[in-house]
């Protein structure tokens, strides 16, 4: 029966292969490390000259979502109104960072679409994205009442990616 | 219309591949020759098709007809026509058109220049052939039709990605191709001999030219993509491990394994199975491959648009051809008893060594290929195997090849005392040992792998050239006297030494700086000093870029002068770097500008490279090893054979 060792390892991996074919997955987005982890310590200045850290993420009484955005971003222009209406629910504290973007580029954006955030922060070297392990933006991290990152989106939140992936995370926060 | 000829042509092939698909099988079960005689026809008839619906495609480009979706989408009318033609196979569609295309043209050759093949397995290789040309229409057909019309037309193409406007990469996949699909031949002949139950030695014989054909364009193909990616993709590297460099490089060692078990198969008549099994093997990697491009299942540099019908398509395909060749080996490996019985140590023996330590290294490759895509089915993880692992693999097992390859040439058939080859090769061996010992010394050591490295590349080297020295009489009445496949065994492994070399010495002494420069100012890089002269904004035909004057000097003299460009291009937004390049034969001196820093320095790349040039060198050995041997009157399709010669057989003779 050796003989068909080769047509049994053969047809093992042709089934694997449509296993990961038919499953809905993209393989460019890679699962960020940070979910189920508290948020990592730094600290920004604002968009409005202030200072401020991992604080403004955790302990809020309410859930965060976090944008690392930047005007520069055609993809973060889509997903703006996406980010108005989850502010407008008034159950998330909105916080956005500004990444690799100038203040006053960043300040015209906002006049323009719509400011959604609670406070902006200004992460003008991209280095708190690293810690975010953030690949370019726009990401979204949703983080819990305790701190902790429960999700992170790729790429900007439009379409059904909000129905079928935002909104389960939310409703298991609570959330309706 | 020219659109719908070529649609109208691909149509017909298909019919008459459909015909060449079966009716030969029919006419072998009735003993009909006339029938039988058909499938030749058949088989040139659909090369035609197949070149006229190319040919159509073409003159689309050429003329950039954007009712076309597929040159709207991949053309521009601001293209150079060089690569507005080769824009035919730089996507999907037109890619599976040059595939179906080389496919017919195998066919066609086989139909052509096979009369030396027995009539009945000739009409069937022709059968199976067309059974792959369904397969693949009905997928250009169904899924990817390349002379598919929009209703409206657009003024002007997309254009096509910029990185791929370069002559290297331009040829890099008709070349690939030919590999891939001239390994078609080697299934089809396997699939034949396995549907008759008859697998002969002589059947040894007439693969494996084909096989050496297909090998010397992979061979060709691969060395060309990596050096696309040395010299255009500007990381300064030609090789990453990369899925779709994978899905290529298990071909060719597949490949490689076969050409040399077929030695043994033809010489012994034993390891007959096993060649069927790599003859099979080695076109389902090529299949993989095709499939890890078009699938998306993988990510890689080298995706196509993906599309999960696609995928699909490709991945029912292949289970249908690999998975039925497989089940069919299955059913009749059995009846493929061993013929002729030789000793642990000969020819023979270092020959199954080979294989044995090939078909391991393919294995490992097609398990780092895949284990990402293992483990995220199992459990979700994602990871990436990169080049530690492959490097690892590639140590493992390539240093016993090459030890086993210095000796492996000079035992005799059958039966081969050890100590007489150690002993030929003893004196070039020891030599080789000194030279990489003193060169490792000279260039203040390093890693001890690049010592063994070096012992491996040189010692080889020197083997391959001890081998051709006889056991007596003159050395050049011996060279004289060598067969060509001799010789193409001589260069095709020399290269591998040189190549072996290029490799050691060019991982091991490459000197890297990154930093930053104003114009004016230098830094040393090993014994050079680069220095950035100028840097000024530069307007191409399509493109915008900065172009930087770099000049390298030794002790005061002007070497080369770099000029590295970091380039924008309009149509579609693109940014790509030109590396700055001086090839030379001792080193590469190798620069890539990159963005400029907030205080009017540049942020540089600099590069001294050692001994690329064995790269080259080395694939080039490989390829022109391929050819002679390929010239070899024994191996030339339908060459009547020399009659013998009473002379003594220099020792070491391939046969």
């Amino acid at each position: 029966m050796t003989r068909f060792v080769p047509a049994v390892a053969f047809v093992a991996m042709v089934a694997l292969f449509a296993v990961m074919m038919l499953s809905d997955r993209n393989p460019k987005e890679i699962n960020s490390v940070l979910i189920g982890r508290t948020v990592p310590d730094f600290a920004l200045p604002t968009l409005d000259g202030g200072t401020a850290g991992d604080a403004v993420l955790k302990a809020r009484g309410k859930p965060v979502l976090v944008n690392f955005f930047a005007s520069w971003c055609v993809p973060c222009r889509a997903e703006h109104q996406t980010l108005m209406d989850l502010a407008a629910r008034g159950d998330l504290v909105m916080v956005g960072i500004a990444y690799k973007d100038r203040p006053g580029d960043t300040r015209a954006f906002l006049d323009e679409l719509g400011n959604p955030f609670e406070v902006v922060l200004r992460d003008e070297t991209g280095d708190v994205a690293i810690e975010f392990g953030v690949s370019g933006a726009p990401e979204t991290f949703l983080i819990d009442r305790d701190g902790t990152i429960r999700y992170r989106h790729w790429g900007p939140m439009v379409g059904d990616t909000i129905a079928q992936r935002l909104a389960p995370e939310l409703e298991a926060l609570g959330l309706p | 219309m020219i659109g719908e000829l070529g649609h109208a042509a691909l149509i017909l092939t298909l019919m008459l591949a459909l015909m060449g698909a079966t009716v030969p099988h029919w006419a072998i079960a009735r003993g009909d020759a006339r029938w039988m005689a058909q499938g030749r026809a058949l088989a040139v008839a659909q090369f035609l098709l197949v070149v006229t619906a190319f040919a159509a495609l073409t003159e689309a480009f050429i003329v950039s007809d954007f009712s076309l979706r597929v040159v709207a989408a991949n053309s521009h009318t601001l293209k150079p026509l060089l690569y507005k033609i080769t824009g035919v196979w730089g996507n999907h569609e037109g890619s599976l058109l040059l595939w179906v295309l080389i496919l017919t043209l195998f066919s066609a050759l086989v139909a052509v220049f096979g009369a030396n093949l027995p009539t009945r397995l000739r009409t069937r290789v022709l059968a199976v052939q067309s059974a792959l040309v369904v397969g693949f229409l009905l997928f250009i057909l169904l899924t990817s039709n390349p002379f598919e019309r929009l209703a409206v037309a657009p003024l002007e193409g997309n254009g096509l990605n910029p990185l791929l406007q370069d002559i290297g990469l331009a040829l890099h996949p008709p070349m690939l191709y030919l590999g891939y699909v001239g390994l078609s031949i080697a299934f089809s002949f396997a699939v034949a001999a396995l549907i008759d139950g008859d697998v002969t030695p002589a059947w040894a014989r007439w693969v494996r030219p084909w096989t050496l054909l297909a090998w010397l364009f992979l061979t060709g193909g691969i060395a060309l993509g990596a050096g696309w990616a040395y010299y255009e993709l500007g990381w300064g590297g030609w090789w990453f491990w990369d899925p779709v460099e994978n899905a290529s490089f298990m071909p060719w060692l597949a490949a490689t394994a076969l050409l040399h078990s077929a030695i043994v198969m033809e010489k012994r008549d034993a390891l007959k199975s096993w060649t069927v099994l790599l003859a099979l093997v080695a076109f389902a990697f090529s299949l993989l491959g095709t499939f890890l491009v078009r699938s998306g299942v993988l990510t890689s540099v080298h995706a196509f648009a993906t599309d999960p019908e696609r995928g699909l398509f490709i991945l029912a395909f292949l289970a249908l051809v690999i998975g039925g060749s497989l089940i069919l080996y299955g059913m009749r490996a059995e009846a493929l008893a061993p013929g002729g019985l030789f000793q642990t140590v000969s020819r023979e023996g270092a020959l199954v060594l080979n294989n044995i330590l090939l078909a391991s290294y393919v294995g490992a490759v097609l398990l780092g290929t895949l284990y990402p895509l293992i483990l995220e089915a199992v459990n979700g993880d994602q990871i990436s195997v990169g080049p530690p692992f492959f490097n690892f693999a590639t140590t493992l097992l390539m240093m016993p090849l090459l030890v086993a390859l210095m000796a492996g040439p000079l035992l005799s058939w059958k039966r081969a005392k050890l100590g007489r080859a150690l002993a030929v090769l003893a004196p070039f061996v020891v030599t080789a040992l000194l030279i990489a010992g003193l060169l490792f010394w000279a260039r203040a050591g390093g890693a001890v792998m690049t010592l063994v490295g070096l012992a491996l590349g040189f010692g080889l080297l020197a083997a391959v050239i001890g081998e051709t020295r006889p056991a007596q009489g003159r050395w050049l009445k011996a060279l004289a006297r060598r067969r060509r496949a001799q010789w193409g065994m001589t260069l095709a492994h020399g290269g591998l030494a040189v190549l072996v070399l290029g490799i050691t010495i060019s991982e091991a002494w490459t000197t890297e700086v990154l930093t930053t420069l104003s114009e004016g100012e230098g830094v040393a890089v090993g014994p050079y000093r680069f220095e950035l002269v100028e840097i000024a904004p530069k307007a191409g035909k399509n493109y915008s870029a900065v172009a930087a004057h770099i000049r390298v000097m030794e002790e005061g003299a002007v070497v080369a002068d770099l000029w590295p460009e970091d380039r924008s291009y309009a149509n579609p937004v693109t940014q790509t770097s030109e590396a700055g390049i001086a090839a030379r034969a001792q080193s590469d001196l190798y620069a890539v500008i990159g963005e400029q820093v907030a205080d009017g320095r540049w942020s540089v790349r600099l590069y001294n490279k050692p001994f690329v040039a064995g790269l080259w060198w080395g694939a080039a050995l490989m390829v022109l090893g391929g050819l002679v041997s390929l010239s070899d009157r024994r191996l030339r399709v339908a060459a009547p054979a020399r009659p013998k010669k009473p002379a003594a057989q220099p020792q070491g003779a391939v046969s």
